[in-house]
């Protein structure tokens, strides 16, 4: 991938402030408006696990310039594992949670190794044709109940502690995790690791020739990647109490594709936000039919004609900061 | 930032606030159903109607009550239709759910049913564990189940010399409870079962699985699937010479509709189990008419919309009795149990303790087409199925409910 | 498990063999775009499901049968093709590959979204032809006459194809235009009119496929969404390279799909991506792929 197609990621460091800022209205605004009830929290916490999700593929595309087509194959499986977990083994949430994590974790060591054997347009076409895999694996297997999915998952109580069958309880822990989550990939893009892998995707033989082995550095954001939509995948399956073949379709890898497009891709807010647009926008079109599906491929079709930097790219463009 | 926070003011606007009062007349019911796949002509937009029909029957409107209908599409999808209903139940203080077509979302629903205490009438869903292994209080299921129609499909077609089965299976649990059911009844009737193939839900090319089934030797191919997967897998067989080569299809569960798009020349002499079929007798006949005026494509009720209708009057008529609503999905539940059905459609019935309403089952053979002399003309009865063999003994039952 | 009667073995390769015959359309159709316009149509299946439904229409609108549709409806999706790659693919001309992909998979959505609003998701019949209904016994087999016909016609479709582009004055300016397209143009070559002919083309592939198919699958809003990603896997397999490789590539999967059906038919739907994965650790530019 070319470095010119896809980048707003302004020098590091330069904005730290500003997103620090940010970052601290985000959590407070999330932390305050959860209680009031103004918003149903059930809406929030689950754009809170997409947010997550798309802040996970967002550090492989926007980060290492690969457009992975088969990101649902993670939430799926986490989704799956951790519902089991915690279904028919009957383990506490933090252990489910982890397992569904380590679990997707895993799977992207496999497709890893396969995917990036190419680039580009193939090492997407790859990742959906792998996903695709894994999503008959899932219709066909037992442990997952095929159409019917792992319905009725426990809640349980974290750390033995904490009483996640209560709606505000479960909800500042959705928000911790994901503010946790966040924070760590904002770690990783600035750490040294983060800066390896930008000069991978500016200019592969380049990096190669100092001496980097380009090809384990883009196996390991991939399987980074991977585990942060896992965590995803487990924590959704625990607040909806269900896992189903919905997280594991085509669609789904669509829709994080969709989400980091809208709100800018190689932003760092911009998947938050384009994740709460999009899941906002299913909620108000889902009485009437398949009109969502629509809305989504005018919005793919206008962000890829006249928007590619999305919203929050957009904003970071006008204002010269970093967000 | 901004439009994160406008698009979450946006969605307060979805949120409703304060608590219903314990006696009022407000009743909120909600039609979760197929409305677009491949189920929708068995239930979908008829069930609505059907529900619409029960409400303006049962004259409550009148006596001051104020009840409305939302309805929603749950794609056969069971995260689907959990998420309607909690949502529902949570923003639109919904008191009922009925319909849900499909036994994976049926199943699934029963959670979120008795988990917010709302009252789950089911018509539509075939698996026999809604009223067994997975029965709750808050549960009635109406219409039909996987037990009855094993018993009166399965039993007559093994009794007619079809003694060795291969089942073609839609993979969920819909179907595997129809071929768990069969089976049963098939072996314990002397037959064998030689095997299954299971596709998926929804398919449109059902040449492979037919040429596997073709491949058994079995004398019955039974169909456990239903709506369009039946109808195509009827067309296909037939175009693989399956049914010329010797073999028998058993259609499990067949509906009016399915008839009616396959036409009779494709399914006649096929034999099939129903609790309800349009033209029964006046009061059947009375009720079919009113509905297929309404109906956009004209079309008579299938027995999962006479289901809705039937379901939704007794509810009311509870609800009547009951002076109010208590918005107490239990404590309805219990009245409806109490309080012996009585309705047009499906004539005097009961509901058991563990949520079954019991009625009478049907077996019917689709007419020849020289047989059919007036539109909707299809089926003939061969025999009745008394209402106390048509569905699983009580104590048979798997249901936990009872074991107190 | 290996008492498997000839009779079941053949039924299987054939049904096998009409499957490849959809995938080699498709992919040929991908192929000739991908080489001309260096995109991924992502949209190929949803106009490969227009291309069926246009047949529905032709019928229950004008009262033009199968024959019609066979030739009219390629002909419209092809320049329907035409005006989505003068409207929109072709601004995205210098950009990364990657936005037509995101282009075409979000036309994709648009298309089957708008289906299966007015159709729903289940399927709306389309009658196999007078001429071609009934079967011949074969003795070891039972050939139905319309399935015989998809196969000899895809076929026919594909070599037509692969000899227009490796064996004519014309195929010989396409291959040169997506080798070098400026040297093409200073020879006074329209590129850009040839790009948009190459997409119609393709899409008119896929709506022939979907014509062929009709009568087979039904006409169904989503016959084409989960097709493609066969057809991705399709074509990583045999590699971008060759109209030939794909052709070869598309009916030999589909045979052996019908194999797989035969001995151990949990696998069939996966035996694709499988494939895809072995010819990715072996030869990851594809079977006949050259190395991009």
């Amino acid at each position: 991938m070319t470095g010119a197609a896809i980048t707003t990621i302004p020098a590091p460091g330069a904005g730290l402030n500003t997103e620090m800022k940010v970052f601290a209205v985000m959590a407070a605004v999330l932390a305050l408006i959860g209680p009031t009830g103004i918003v149903y929290p059930y809406f929030i916490m689950q754009a809170l696990c997409f947010a997550l999700f798309a802040c996970a593929f967002n550090l492989l595309i926007g980060f290492v310039g690969l457009l992975s087509f088969g990101h649902a194959m993670f939430l799926g499986t986490a989704g799956y594992a951790s519902a089991h977990a915690a279904k028919v083994w009957g383990v506490a949430p933090e252990v489910s949670i982890l397992f569904g994590a380590a679990a997707s974790a895993l799977l992207g060591v496999l497709t890893g190794l396969l995917a990036i054997r190419r680039q580009g347009i193939y090492f997407s076409m790859i990742t959906l044709a792998l996903a695709q895999m894994i999503y008959f694996f899932y219709l066909q297997a037992k442990f997952t109940h095929g159409e019917d999915g792992i319905q009725g998952v426990p809640q349980g109580k974290m750390f033995g502690l904490l009483d996640l069958t209560r709606p505000m309880t479960l909800y500042f822990v959705v928000l911790a995790v994901f503010l946790l989550a966040f924070l760590l990939i904002y770690r990783i893009i600035n750490s040294p690791f983060g800066e390896i892998l930008k000069a991978i995707r500016e200019n592969e033989p380049r990096a190669i020739s100092l001496g980097y082995k380009a090809d384990q550095y883009k196996l390991a954001a991939f399987v980074l990647s991977a585990a942060l939509a896992g965590l995803a995948g487990a924590l959704k399956a625990l607040v909806a109490q269900n896992a189903s073949l919905t997280d594991a379709h085509w669609k789904m890898s669509g829709e994080v594709v969709l989400m980091v497009l809208v709100g800018g891709l190689g932003t760092i807010y911009g998947p938050v936000l384009g994740a709460f647009v999009i899941i906002a926008m299913q909620q108000y079109l889902a009485g009437i039919g398949q009109w969502v599906l629509v809305a989504q491929g005018v919005i793919f079709v206008a962000c890829v004609l006249a928007f590619r930097r999305g919203i929050v790219g957009e904003i970071a463009h006008r204002l010269r900061v970093a967000l | 930032m901004k439009l994160m926070v406008s698009a979450l003011a946006l969605t307060a606007a979805l949120v409703s606030g304060a608590p219903a009062l314990a006696q009022d007349k407000i009743v909120k019911l909600g039609i979760l159903d197929d409305m677009s796949g491949l189920y929708a002509d068995v239930g979908g937009a008829g069930s609505v109607i059907a529900a619409q029909m029960a409400i303006e029957d049962s004259g409550l409107v009148a006596k001051g009550w104020k009840i409305d209908i939302v309805s929603a599409d749950h794609q056969n999808k069971p995260d689907v239709g959990v998420n309607v209903a909690r949502q529902w139940i949570d923003q639109e203080k919904v008191d009922g759910l009925f319909g849900v077509l499909s036994s994976g979302v049926a199943l699934a629903v029963t959670g979120v049913a008795k988990e917010k205490n709302v009252v789950y009438m089911n018509s539509g869903a075939a698996a026999s564990d809604l009223t067994g292994s997975a029965c709750t209080p808050n549960i009635v299921h109406w219409t039909y189940d996987t037990y009855l129609l094993a018993n009166g499909t399965g039993k007559a077609v093994v009794k007619a010399g079809g003694d060795s089965w291969y089942f073609l299976t839609a993979d969920y649990a819909f179907g595997q409870a129809l071929e768990r059911d069969t089976s049963a009844v098939v072996t314990a009737n002397g037959g064998k079962v030689i095997g299954a193939v299971r596709h998926p839900l929804n398919s449109s090319d059902f040449s492979s699985f037919l040429l596997q089934a073709q491949a058994s030797k079995a004398k019955i191919i039974g169909l456990a699937n239903a709506g369009g997967d039946t109808t195509n897998a009827i067309k296909q067989a037939n175009e693989f010479g399956i049914t010329a080569g010797g073999q028998k299809l058993a259609a499990l569960l067949l509906f009016l509709t399915d008839v009616h798009s396959l036409g009779l020349k494709m399914t006649a002499g096929l034999q099939f189990t129903e609790t309800f079929y349009w033209d029964m007798n006046e009061g059947t006949r009375a009720f079919s008419a009113k509905f297929s005026e309404r109906m956009r494509n004209k079309q008579k009720p299938t027995m999962v919309q006479a289901g809705v209708y039937a379901s939704v009057n007794h509810y009311l008529k509870a609800l009547d009795a009951m002076g109010g609503n208590v918005h107490d999905g239990v404590k309805i539940v219990d009245k409806m149990k109490a309080m012996p059905t009585e309705d047009a459609l499906f004539g005097k019935g009961t509901i058991r303790a563990d949520g079954r309403k019991i009625h009478p089952g049907y077996l019917f053979e689709v007419k020849k087409p020289e047989e059919s002399k007036y539109p909707w003309d299809y089926y003939k009865l061969i025999a009745t199925i008394p209402a106390e063999e048509a569905f699983t003994p009580i104590e048979k039952s798997a249901c936990p409910l009872l074991k107190k | 498990m290996f008492n498997i009667s000839t009779q079941a073995l053949f039924s299987q390769l054939l049904v096998g063999l009409i499957n490849g015959s959809f995938y080699a359309l498709l992919s040929l159709g991908l192929a000739v775009i991908f080489g001309m316009l260096n995109i991924i149509n992502f949209a190929h299946g949803a106009l490969y499901m227009m291309g069926a439904f246009c047949a529905y229409f032709l019928l229950s609108i004008a009262g033009l049968g199968y024959w019609w549709a066979l030739v009219l409806s390629p002909l419209i999706m092809g320049a329907f093709g035409m005006f989505l790659e003068r409207t929109m693919l072709h601004r995205l001309a210098g950009l990364d590959h990657l936005y037509g992909l995101l282009l075409t998979f979000g036309l994709a959505l648009i298309f089957q979204g708008l289906f299966q609003n007015y159709f729903g998701s289940s399927g709306l019949p389309y009658a196999i032809p007078q001429e071609l209904t009934g079967a011949q016994n074969l003795g070891f087999m039972f050939l139905p006459n319309y399935r015989a016909w998809v196969v000899v016609f895809s076929l026919a479709v594909c070599l037509a194809t692969w000899f227009a582009i490796e064996k004519t004055k014309l195929g010989a300016y396409l291959r040169a235009a997506t080798e070098n397209p400026s040297l093409v143009r200073a020879f006074g070559v329209n590129v850009p009119r040839m790009i948009t002919l190459t997409y119609g083309f393709g899409v008119g592939l896929a709506a022939l496929a979907g014509v062929l198919a009709a009568p087979i699958n039904q006409v169904r809003p989503l016959m084409g969404g989960d097709l493609i990603i066969v057809v991705f896997a399709v074509v990583v397999i045999g590699g971008m390279g060759s109209i030939m490789g794909s052709i070869v590539t598309g009916f030999a999967l589909g045979l052996v799909e019908g194999l797989t059906k035969v001995f151990y038919p949990e696998a069939s739907n996966t035996v694709v991506f499988v494939i895809m994965a072995l010819v990715l650790l072996v030869k990851p530019a594809g079977l006949f792929g050259r190395t991009a």
